[in-house]
């Protein structure tokens, strides 16, 4: 039975974006702060560390998950993913990115990379989602500039992309309850 | 924000971890999902010595049935439940409390049994283990044993589990067929916790309503099925019995009127599903 | 050659910013790399809201490992002064507590350690005594004369008392068919960035210079406040802020105490030294918008037409008048008047402190307040006077023909066509509908009601107007300020590529973008070919005392000051390109990347050859031009004159207009607000990129919508604060946020380069007031409290509560609820114990009993025969914390009664409480220990754990009697020997 000892560092290693990575961590060292000042990956972003903002939500074997709330001792042998594995290739935009920056779903952008990371993971598992199931994951994110209309209207455009459908007109859409 | 040191143990199997628990008494925390302990650790609201790591454990992910009882282990996340085929017909109540519990992304990490042990007052699982007369089941390196819900919540926060021990799993009895279930909660923002939850399990005899949020622990009346003003002046009765407190987010007066209207209408759903 | 025009500007071109923001290569400021060798602050904080700082202990904390430093407000106040204030006034500004603390939250020490867990560790460690005083939250109660004063040498709470009058106002109501009045009491709230503040801080100790990077945006003014508080020149104050900051609303103004602290850290610690504030940190004291109580009241004709205005506001600042305030109070002075053609206004405007946070700016920055109280008294006109709401709109509003219109307070409000706005709004708002949607939700039994607000926006600050505070003397005697320079710097390299570079500190607008087709635009180039720089550095950039990102001044002054610079930088290029192509300069055109002589197509050269050749032929260059490799323009606007001897003040140079409208339905039973249709017309003068003007709007309205339903700085009436997390400071979320119907005109600034307006801050200022309305319509109530809460809306119009049924009676404790707004926690119980009275009351006396009573208990000491002293391990469930307590027994009669007295107090908060134990004879022998008391917790607990803290404090002290009862009962096996062991 592994005992890691709070005073000293241990090696911690796990797939990010797809790629082995390691890295020394005390036990109590959040995944926050691991992945942004331990292996410089600063695209996960921290609001508020009590796991309410969203904006570090990562995946953990295609999971979402607070990293802020994450140890990085518990991702000792998980796939990581993150921002910056979202896009295809360095230099270009999923389709959900494209998405967001056609719809101007982002301002200040900071809360943005959180989002990215729930809805990659939502839409795998429900690839049709209503305007209402998408408010109800986007509500585990706060975003403070946008007002989340066009993150919807993006995360909504997208979503039909990605099945391969035309582009819907925002008239098509149902209103949700809010 | 940082958590203070501690040791971290990963868990291989249950007794490992019993072992240290059973050493380290209540210097020693389980980590599940971690979804509530994390913030408390982040705040330094909480600083337990070591933390025991149970999701390695093989068998804890698995949602069994035993007879008329859906056991979940402490290692079954509240998102795995929640997708569990068939559960709107195995347990309705479970089916609908379950998306009223925090958010998609705190669901797929935070746990069942790990709800429980926090012992939150408005917290959605213990008040669907409370109405349904669900059972709590709790290990030590000495023994085993089983506590109904309605015994293991003892307080705010407070709960029967003695330091060395930790709960094995919960377990909610199905629906039986006869029987109404029907949730409701009012929350300021969607996904936050209950400033009333109510549960009701309805029969053609018997109405069971509990209400989360108001006492400090989730609490379950029973009583015949009333109509009319004896139905209003039980749920008046109950919302008195709770000793509702006022507090930042909502006044003892708002909490009674909840009980009492949200009461209503929770029951009425559970008999319309009856009818 | 076919030569393309095309006008980027005004097109919602996707943003430059976006890629890196998308793909996690932002560059905020917790993502830049720092010096090897850089250490790491954390801030130990008041739990009090009031208490002298009797000592500090950092010995303990100062040897932990990895620790380097440990910095209290004496070692501050060695190296700086108090940070100086708009106010003349006698108080001191630190920005950390030096021997008295004001506000929970207030900076108590700053640990420098090899990293931030460890500087936290050692935050434990540090033990400070303080000597709680007297304290007062509200500001009507610190006006009285027996409120505790909370800067002795000031006097009073009360730090300005200021009236204007402008107009006949006295005349207007001695003559007035109707008065109407209104009274608010405007809450706390804040704009809560997603990224908190952030301070990378070096010293230099031979050349004496600061190096701060910080999340900072403005307003530069602050600049030389910081400068001489490190009392250095502003050249040795080199303040540098990163690329991206992760949203403002104003509130990254307030990162600039934190730049004097870290700064100083980083000066004692003799390394640099980063710190990034916590989210706790930043509800609790990081900027809170003020709280303000305005009465308002309106003489008003009986047609409904506003002849005279008099406003009384009382402005809440918090502990310390900060710079720059009281700017909250003054920054609407000209426009007091809304929308509405009111010829006079009598203020007075009043600003007292209180033990709660400073303020600062945040969005909307004063217009909250003040619409707020406006478009309420709009409301209640109409319903007094039994007219229509939207008649007493229109016939109030500033006619379309008189504009530029002159305020009676002051401001010259630029452009406006407000009727024909409204009218508009109606229409394609389709207010009909909202109507029947009314009508028929409310023959339904429904609660449904509309609401509106007509509010003008300010933009672009007038530097001077928080000088109307002083009196016209004390203004002369301290020199005219005013204007509002913006600059901008235009670059050509040798290849003629053109870079801009502003001071206008972005905070997630997309300004690049913008500037980048403003620039495209005057050279006639691809959007793409313009690079612009953002991140600003006073060392070296160019800025002014007016620069950053506040009053919503980028598409108003900051655009306009690059158009200027491109347009100079572009007349030389065509005196360039003239005598290349030997024609007039004025003959030269820019289009498609090309530099021709119009109408002769055949002359044409490309962009990068003319523009480049600065660089590479200088001596080719014209008669009359000098170079034109860099044009840095500076451009402030005549009409922002100082105040005036009446005190009239044009306030901000450009003034926006909206109106909205709002259908809300209420669910009485449960207290929640649906917003069914919110309609907003928006006239922010010429829109430079529709989708970020829609994004200022949808999110200013989320915000307003915040404020209206969910969200509060609160504070308990023993200044304990209430809302540190964000389970308790409620944002909304993608759930409660509806989509809204955004409708424009446009009516060009005169006064602007570019004919822009802001609209940034609009909708913060008339979403609250417009959907405070709308409730009030649906209940028929006048008074309303923001937030709208659950509770508040329910008990608007809740019937008598149901009596306890008679049966139930002796089943529960019979506790009354606790008075509104009283947080003490009150419990009762008792216990049946198996002793007499004598025995349980020699038990209560006894160190070695309470000892084994005291729930957590480490050992008890005794001061006195009715004196402890304890160190206890309190807590339920997992929450545990140590503390050091005191217990005193007082009013004995023995072996019938006494109160226990008690105080704790840790590094999670402090706590007190007293309650009365009778002891009564019961049964055989044994007694009845009953018990009441009452407590109250403060400090970091009482901010992160509001919720649950009742049921806690009932837990711990049920735990105490319980074990009394256990410990007194000889059923116990081993208590009589443990006894007779103890007491031989």
């Amino acid at each position: 039975m592994p005992r890691l000892n709070a005073a000293t560092r241990h090696r911690v290693a796990f797939t990010l974006n797809g790629k082995p990575v390691s890295l020394e961590a005390e036990p109590r060292l959040l995944a926050t702060d691991a992945l942004r000042h331990g292996l410089g990956a600063t695209g996960t972003h921290v609001g508020c560390e009590h796991g309410v903002c969203g904006a570090c939500t990562i995946q953990i074997d295609g999971q979402p998950a607070r990293a802020c709330l994450t140890l990085a001792v518990q991702l000792e042998g998980a796939a990581v993913t993150t921002v910056e594995g979202l896009a295809p290739e360095r230099d270009r935009l999923s389709v959900m990115q494209a998405a967001f920056r056609r719809h101007h779903a982002l301002q200040c952008g900071f809360c943005t990379a959180g989002i990215l990371v729930s809805l990659d993971a939502y839409l795998r598992e429900q690839p049709a989602p209503s305007e209402q199931e998408l408010r109800e994951v986007l509500s585990g994110h706060l975003c403070r500039c946008t007002g989340y209309t066009p993150i919807i209207r993006a995360a909504l455009e997208a979503a039909a992309c990605l099945r391969g459908e035309p582009l819907s007109q925002p008239s098509d859409r149902e209103p949700a309850h809010v | 924000m940082k958590p203070a040191a501690f040791d971290y143990i990963r868990a291989g199997d249950l007794s490992e971890a019993l072992d240290v628990l059973g050493r380290h008494g209540s210097d020693a925390r389980i980590i599940a999902g971690g979804q509530s302990l994390l913030p408390m650790l982040n705040m330094r609201l909480a600083k337990p010595a070591v933390l025991i790591d149970i999701m390695g454990i093989a068998g804890l992910e698995r949602v069994g049935r035993e007879g008329d009882l859906i056991v979940v282990p402490a290692g079954v996340r509240q998102a795995a439940l929640m997708k569990r085929p068939g559960l709107a017909g195995e347990q309705p109540l479970l089916a609908a409390a379950l998306p009223w519990l925090g958010h998609y992304q705190t669901r797929a990490r935070g746990t069942i049994c790990g709800s429980a042990a926090h012992a939150d007052p408005s917290a959605e699982i213990p008040l669907c283990l409370v109405a349904l007369d669900g059972e709590v089941r709790l290990r030590s390196r000495r023994r085993r044993r089983s506590v109904s819900a309605a015994d293991f919540f003892s307080g705010m926060m407070v709960t029967d589990k003695a330091d060395d021990e930790l709960i094995e799993a919960v377990a909610f009895p199905v629906a039986m067929t006869g029987t109404g279930y029907a949730f409701r909660e009012v929350a300021r923002r969607h996904g936050d916790f209950a400033i009333v939850g109510c549960a009701a399990v309805v029969t053609r005899d018997a109405v069971h309503l509990a209400v989360a949020g108001v006492a400090d622990r989730p609490q379950r009346r029973s009583f015949p099925p009333l109509a009319g003003s004896a139905l209003t002046d039980a749920l008046n009765g109950f919302a008195w019995e709770l000793d509702a407190r006022d507090d930042f987010h909502a006044t003892a007066r708002l909490r009674r009127d909840l009980v009492r209207s949200l009461g209503q209408s929770t029951i009425g759903e559970a008999q319309r599903c009856l009818a | 050659m076919k030569i393309e025009t095309i006008s980027w500007t005004g097109q919602s071109l996707e943003r430059v910013e976006d890629a890196a923001l998308l793909t996690g290569r932002g560059r905020f400021i917790d993502d830049l790399g720092v010096r090897p060798g850089t250490l790491h602050a954390a801030i130990l904080r008041s739990p009090h809201a009031h208490a002298d700082i009797l000592a500090v202990e950092v010995s303990a904390a100062a040897a932990m490992p990895g620790v380097a430093a440990v910095i209290i407000g004496r070692d501050l106040a060695r190296l700086t002064t108090p940070m100086v204030a708009g106010l003349k006034v006698a108080v001191e500004n630190w920005p950390m507590a030096v021997e008295r603390v004001r506000y929970v939250g207030e900076p108590v020490a700053i640990v420098v350690a090899r990293d931030r867990y460890l500087a936290e560790d050692a935050l434990d460690a540090i033990e400070v005594e303080y000597g709680p005083l007297p304290c007062v939250v509200d500001p009507l109660a610190s006006l009285q004369s027996d409120a505790p004063v909370l800067h002795d040498r000031a006097g009073g709470n009360l730090v300005s008392d200021r009236r204007f009058r402008y107009g006949d106002p006295e005349a207007a109501f001695a003559d007035s068919a109707h008065r109407v009045e209104v009274t608010i009491a405007y809450p706390r709230n804040t704009g809560a960035p997603m990224e908190t503040f952030g301070v990378v801080a070096e010293y230099d100790p031979h050349e004496d210079a600061y190096d701060i990077l910080a999340n900072f945006q403005g307003p530069f003014s602050i600049h030389a406040v910081l400068a001489r508080s490190l009392k250095v020149p502003g050249n040795r104050l080199r303040l540098r802020m990163p690329p991206e900051s992760g949203g403002s609303f104003g509130v990254k103004q307030g990162v600039a105490p934190y730049a004097v602290l870290i700064g100083v850290a980083a000066r004692i610690a003799g390394a640099p030294v980063k710190w990034i504030e916590d989210r706790l940190e930043h509800l609790g004291a990081a900027v809170a918008a003020t709280n303000r109580v305005t009465t308002l009241k309106a003489a008003v004709t009986a047609d409904g037409r506003i002849t005279a205005l008099d406003w009384d506001q009382i402005e809440d600042c918090g502990a310390y008048p900060r710079a720059p305030e009281p700017a909250t109070l003054y920054r609407m002075h000209g426009n007091m008047t809304g929308a509405y053609d009111i010829a006079s206004i009598a203020i007075r405007n009043r600003v007292v402190l209180t033990n709660k946070a400073p303020t600062g700016l945040v969005r909307g920055f004063g217009g909250p307040q003040v619409y707020y109280a406006l478009e309420r008294l709009m409301q209640r006109i109409a319903v007094e006077l039994e007219l229509d709401p939207l008649a007493v709109i229109r016939t109030n509003l500033i006619p379309g023909g008189a504009f530029p219109y002159r305020t009676a307070s002051g401001a010259l409000y630029d452009s406006g066509d407000y009727v024909q706005a409204f009218d508009l709004a109606l229409a394609e708002g389709r207010l009909a509908d909202l109507e029947a949607r009314r009508d028929a939700a409310r023959a339904a039994g429904r609660r449904y009601g509309i609401g509106f607000a007509a509010v003008v926006e300010p933009s672009v600050s007038n530097m001077g107007y928080i000088t109307t505070v002083l009196t016209a003397a004390e203004r002369q005697k301290a020199g005219p300020k005013n204007g509002a320079q913006a600059t901008a710097t235009i670059a050509l390299d040798p290849v003629g590529s053109v870079s801009v570079h502003v001071a206008s500190v972005p905070q997630g607008q997309g300004h690049r973008t913008v500037l980048a087709q403003v620039v495209a635009d005057v050279f006639g180039l691809p959007c793409e070919a313009i690079r612009v720089v953002v991140d600003l550095d006073t060392g070296k950039d160019a800025w002014s005392i007016a620069s950053g990102n506040y009053s919503s001044r980028f598409a108003a002054a900051v655009a306009g000051a690059a158009h200027l610079a491109a347009t100079r930088l572009r007349d030389k290029l065509a005196a360039i390109a003239g005598s290349q192509l030997g024609v007039e300069p004025a003959q030269i055109g820019f289009a498609g990347g090309a530099v021709f002589a119009k109408g002769d197509a055949a002359r044409t050269l490309p962009f990068g050859r003319v523009a480049a050749l600065s660089h590479w032929s200088p001596a080719l260059l014209p008669a009359g031009v000098d170079q034109a490799i860099r044009e840095t323009a500076f451009w402030t606007p005549p009409e922002l004159s100082a105040p005036g001897e009446d005190d009239a003040v044009n306030s901000s140079l450009c003034h926006g207009f909206i109106f909205d409208m709002a259908g809300v339905e209420v669910d009485v039973e449960t207290g929640k607000v649906r917003i069914d249709r919110y309609v907003t017309m928006h006239d922010c003068g010429r829109v430079l990129h529709p989708g970020m003007v829609e994004g200022q709007i949808r999110g200013g309205f989320a915000q307003g919508l915040g404020a209206t339903l969910f969200e509060e700085l609160a504070y308990a009436d023993d200044g304990a604060f209430l809302t540190g997390t964000f389970a308790d400071y409620l944002l909304p979320t993608a759930t409660e946020t509806p989509d809204i119907e955004v409708l424009h005109i446009e009516t060009r600034s005169p006064f602007t380069p570019l004919g822009a307006k802001g609209v940034g801050e609009g909708n913060c200022m008339s979403t609250p007031v417009c959907l405070a309305n709308a409730v009030a319509d649906a209940l028929g109530v006048a008074e309303l409290k923001l937030p709208l809460t659950p509770a508040r809306i329910a008990a608007l119009v809740a019937a008598p509560e149901p009596a306890l049924p008679e049966t139930h009676r002796q089943r529960t404790g019979g506790l009354g609820a606790a008075k509104p707004g009283d947080r003490a926690l009150r419990g009762q119980g008792q216990a049946e114990v198996a002793a007499a009275p004598d025995a349980v009351w020699a038990m209560l006396l006894d160190v070695d009993t309470l000892a084994s009573i005291i729930p957590g208990c480490h050992g008890v000491s005794k001061l006195s025969e009715t004196h402890f002293k304890a160190d206890v391990t309190l807590g339920v469930g997992p929450v545990k914390g140590r503390y050091k307590a005191q217990i005193r027994l007082s009013d004995l009669d023995a072996p019938r009664a006494a109160t226990l007295s008690g105080s704790v107090w840790g590094a999670l908060g402090t706590g007190g409480g007293s309650g009365r134990v009778t002891l009564t004879p019961a049964g055989e022998g044994g007694t009845l220990v009953a018990y009441s008391y009452e407590a109250a917790v403060g400090g970091k607990v009482a901010a992160i754990g509001g919720r649950l803290l009742d049921g806690a404090a009932r837990a711990i002290i049920g735990q105490f009697f319980a074990a009394l009862a256990r410990r007194a009962s000889p059923a116990r096996p081993g208590f009589i020997a443990r006894m007779l062991g103890r007491r031989p």
